[in-house]
């Protein structure tokens, strides 16, 4: 039995082995900190008496995988049984546990297997190679004769044999071996295959525990009444009533609202909505999502910073027709299962937290500073998150922060669990930006694309944030990727994006950017193709140049496996988009039936290239989730602020999510790679939504130029 | 106090009687497999059954629930709860997990109303239940799994 563990304490029963603090190399780690210090030292393993093999994982598991997929790489260089696998997450440790592309620990950007891949690699073959010293030690034979195989050490020449557990003692005196050689890909045994993830039977019988399910004694559960408006402040609360509720301990205004504290769940929220609480407007958001596009639209008009450039945009008058789009994407929330939570508990001037963080580390610098304690006196124990998408990921650590500011206005030690409803969430910002995209592409008479020009306009994710450092003073790329750096050849070009602001904080959201620019290119470029009398599939692999081959192979895989003959087939029409995001190639093929006027997709292709597939099970569920989550937003999903800049929706109802109905067939081919492995959270979502476009625009000539499907934004 | 029997147990809980069902589970005791989502009955993560039907917890107060027996994920026992449990865990359905309890009930109480259902049956019986990591292709997929391993 595969089973995993969410508590160290659970590790410290199986016994106390081989715990292995290994310093290891950074592999090919690419960020900056890789040049400057040769080793870090990282705690991934540990082996217990009974031969349990528990890997520490550095990523936050939110559905994704890193569990499983962390995990196999040990044991694939450990020559471990898969049965003897567990997983528990790391705690919050930016030395121990960095992402590698990061420099901090951090979930994000789908580098989960990616960072690690060597590293988790060097791991386990350097825990295979202690093993393997203290057989040859014990045994009394050369190290070279020892074989390790699905958890066995053993010796042929004395028939000696062992399990790891029996030696995990022994091996932990070994000397580490600083570069331990790992396996040619010819010799992998785990990778590769198929296999369920390690945390699957526990999500299945409701014992897997989750931030909202930590209970400690005497804990209150807190809930906060934020303003009705981004940006506003508390002018004054009137809590007598609130206080009346039976269960409620105390009320108390922290920076981003009003704190309600109760002995449980109900109470909070009742005590809450009896809160008479009266807001400062004066710096908040009152203007409607229409009057902020009315404003993007000159804003577009006005051209923004050039970020790519290429050639002469003087192409444009010899063009024999010119085409023009202008798009609009509303806001997006993420929307976790889980709705946002956190547990914290001060006892005699220290601090402990429970939390689903995707960036650890950031997470406790900043409540060890609302606390005033130093950050060695508070711990992060990262569980288990409930879907995530990017919400967990804070560039303000909003979500620690107000956890540590319930803490400090409660004015004493105890335990506090920071509970958001989904209204809370729905309304509470943190959103995909809402987006404008201005864009026109000239062609000469014998459809040959002569310029190309799109104008992005939306507000940044990383700029006014403690992260805006990681633009080192340029442009906030997640504010545009997917606009630029396409492979297609499409003449003089220029790519213009202009930063807007407002109150409303935004986040990026499962592939960031290329939500709104993968929608705009490439339904704009299908309309393109189409003017230039081509087919939508092959159009595209003549727009790529001959070294774009990876490109080229997903394109002709899903050309293959959806058996393209064109844009209309008996009554239902076809799209294609194809997207690289974060280092993986993703084409998709979506065919859409008109019921009543309104789309329904009753099947998707989807041809991905992601480098060695280390787990392909996890890759197609990765690209079947991600069609499905970016289908419920094309065809339903936006967050308006109505006149006075109030959010308009509140719940599932007004932002409703995909049903089991509406979810396509999805057919997943993984093309056969030996490049190092990109990741596979975000890529399958990109794709979904221009397929989607194109293929209803090849059914019924409506071409949709703002999302969602459902209706006009705002 | 309000008094009703949850997974075999009789519980008598003195709190305000317009405490959701949901609320009374998880913090009064501290059955967690049933999780919140919405609030208003719309997504289902809450799912448990009341005198054997399933229940969305989030809107169904204690008061209401006086003399019932409730189940929830930790309590299901029986032939078609093992099916269903089996084929999510061969096909490996969960992704972030938070919804599969919910699902698990749900499909529970199809497979034990309709032993072999259809793909509309599935999307009937399974449409108050969301999951916002889409694992719906693997979720039918398993249900219609476990009904043939019913079959026998």
């Amino acid at each position: 039995m595969t089973a995993f563990q969410t508590s160290r304490r659970g590790f410290l029963a199986a016994g106390a082995g081989l715990m292995l603090s290994l310093t290891l190399p950074l592999g090919r780690a690419r960020a900056q900190t890789a040049a400057t210090g040769p080793f870090v030292p990282n705690a991934f393993i540990r082996i217990g008496t009974d031969d349990t093999v528990t890997v520490m994982i550095k990523h936050l598991e939110m559905g994704q995988g890193p569990y499983t997929g962390l995990a196999t790489l040990v044991a694939e260089e450990l020559d471990a049984d898969w049965a003897q696998m567990r997983a528990e997450g790391a705690p919050a440790d930016n030395g121990l546990y960095a992402n590698l592309f990061f420099g901090m620990q951090g979930t994000g950007g789908s580098t989960a297997i990616a960072n690690s891949f060597m590293q988790m690699r060097k791991a386990g073959a350097a825990a295979r190679a202690m093993l393997v010293a203290a057989a040859a030690q014990e045994w009394g034979v050369p190290a070279a004769e020892i074989t390790v195989s699905a958890g066995q050490i053993s010796h042929a020449g004395s028939g000696k044999s062992s399990g790891f557990g029996a030696l995990s003692e022994a091996a932990a005196s070994q000397p580490l071996p600083e570069d331990p050689p790992v396996k040619d890909a010819k010799d992998f045994v785990l990778i590769g295959t198929d296999r369920p993830k390690l945390d699957t039977v526990a999500k299945s019988n409701g014992t897997a525990i989750f931030t909202m399910d930590v209970y400690r004694d005497g804990m209150l559960t807190v809930v906060v009444a934020h303003p009705p408006r981004f940006g506003a402040t508390v002018t004054s609360v009137d809590d007598a009533e609130a206080l009346a509720v039976p269960g409620v301990e105390m009320v108390r205004q922290i920076p981003s609202g009003v704190a309600v504290y109760a002995r449980n769940t109900y109470a909070a929220l009742k005590g809450r909505d009896a809160l008479v609480v009266e807001w400062d407007d004066s710096a908040a958001e009152r203007r409607s999502s229409d009057e902020l596009f009315a404003e993007y639209v000159t804003a577009a008009e006005e051209g923004g910073v050039t970020v790519e450039e290429d050639g002469d945009l003087a192409a444009f008058d010899g063009a024999a027709q010119v085409l023009e789009a202008e798009y609009r994407f509303p806001f997006l929330a993420h929307a976790p299962m889980e709705p946002l939570d956190a547990v914290i508990e001060l006892a005699d001037g220290k601090a402990e937290m429970w939390f689903g963080s995707q960036f650890p580390g950031f997470d406790r610098s900043t409540a060890a500073a609302v606390l005033g304690v130093p950050e060695e006196d508070l711990t992060i124990n990262v569980l288990l998150a409930g879907g995530s998408f990017g919400r967990r990921a804070q560039g303000s650590a909003h979500i620690a922060a107000e956890a540590a500011e319930i803490a400090k206005a409660a004015g004493r030690d105890g335990t506090f669990k920071l509970v958001w409803t989904r209204e809370d969430d729905l309304k509470g910002g943190y959103y995909r930006p809402m987006t404008l995209h201005r864009l026109r592409a000239g062609l000469d008479a014998e459809g040959n694309i002569l310029g190309w020009e799109n104008v992005v306009v939306n507000q940044s994710i990383l700029m006014g944030t403690p992260m805006e450092g990681m633009l080192q003073g340029g442009p906030d790329a997640t504010s545009f990727e997917g606009s630029s750096g396409l492979p297609y050849v499409l003449g003089a070009k220029r790519i213009g994006w202009a930063r807007m602001e407002s109150p409303v904080p935004v986040l990026w959201w499962r592939s960031v950017g290329h939500t709104h620019t993968a929608y705009a290119v490439e339904t704009f470029l299908d309309e393109v193709l189409q003017a230039a009398g081509k087919d939508p599939l092959q159009g595209r692999l003549d727009l790529l140049p001959p070294e774009a081959t990876r490109e080229r192979g997903v394109l002709e895989k899903v050309k293959e496996i959806s058996g393209w003959t064109g844009p209309q087939r008996d009554g239902r029409g076809y799209g294609v988009a194809y997207v690289k995001s974060f280092g993986t190639y993703v084409a998709e093929v979506v065919e859409v039936e008109d019921r009543g006027g309104v789309p329904h997709v009753s099947r998707v292709w989807c041809a991905v290239d992601c480098g060695i597939a280390v787990n392909p099970n996890v890759i197609r569920a990765q690209m079947e989730g991600g069609i499905g989550y970016a289908l419920g937003t094309a065809l339903h999903d936006r967050i308006t602020l109505g006149a006075g800049g109030e959010v308009e929706q509140s719940n599932f109802h007004d932002y409703p999510m995909l049903r089991i109905g509406e979810m396509p067939a999805v057919e997943v081919a993984i093309i056969a790679s030996s490049a190092d492995p990109s990741g596979v959270g975000e890529p399958g979502v990109p794709p979904l939504a221009p397929a989607l476009g194109n293929a209803w625009r090849a059914l019924t000539g409506n071409k949709q130029y703002q999302l969602p499907f459902s209706g006009a934004i705002a | 106090m309000t008094k009703f029997i949850v997974n075999g147990r009789e519980v008598d809980l003195d709190i305000d009687p317009d405490t959701p069902l949901l609320w009374a589970l998880r913090d009064e005791l501290r059955l967690t497999g049933t999780k919140f989502g919405c609030g208003i009955a719309q997504c289902g993560a809450c799912t448990v059954m009341l005198d054997g039907m399933p229940r969305r917890s989030c809107v169904t107060p204690i008061s209401m629930v006086e003399g019932s027996e409730v189940t929830t994920i930790e309590g299901m026992e029986g032939p078609e709860i093992a099916a269903v449990q089996s084929a999510w865990e061969a096909i490996d359905v969960p992704q972030c997990g938070w919804c599969q309890s919910g699902q698990i009930m749900s499909a529970t109480a199809l497979l034990q109303q309709v032993a072999s259902p259809s793909d509309e049956d599935i999307n009937n019986a399974m449409a108050g239940n969301v999951c916002r990591c889409a694992t719906y292709v693997r979720i039918r997929q398993a249900i219609h799994d476990a009904a043939k391993t019913l079959e026998g």
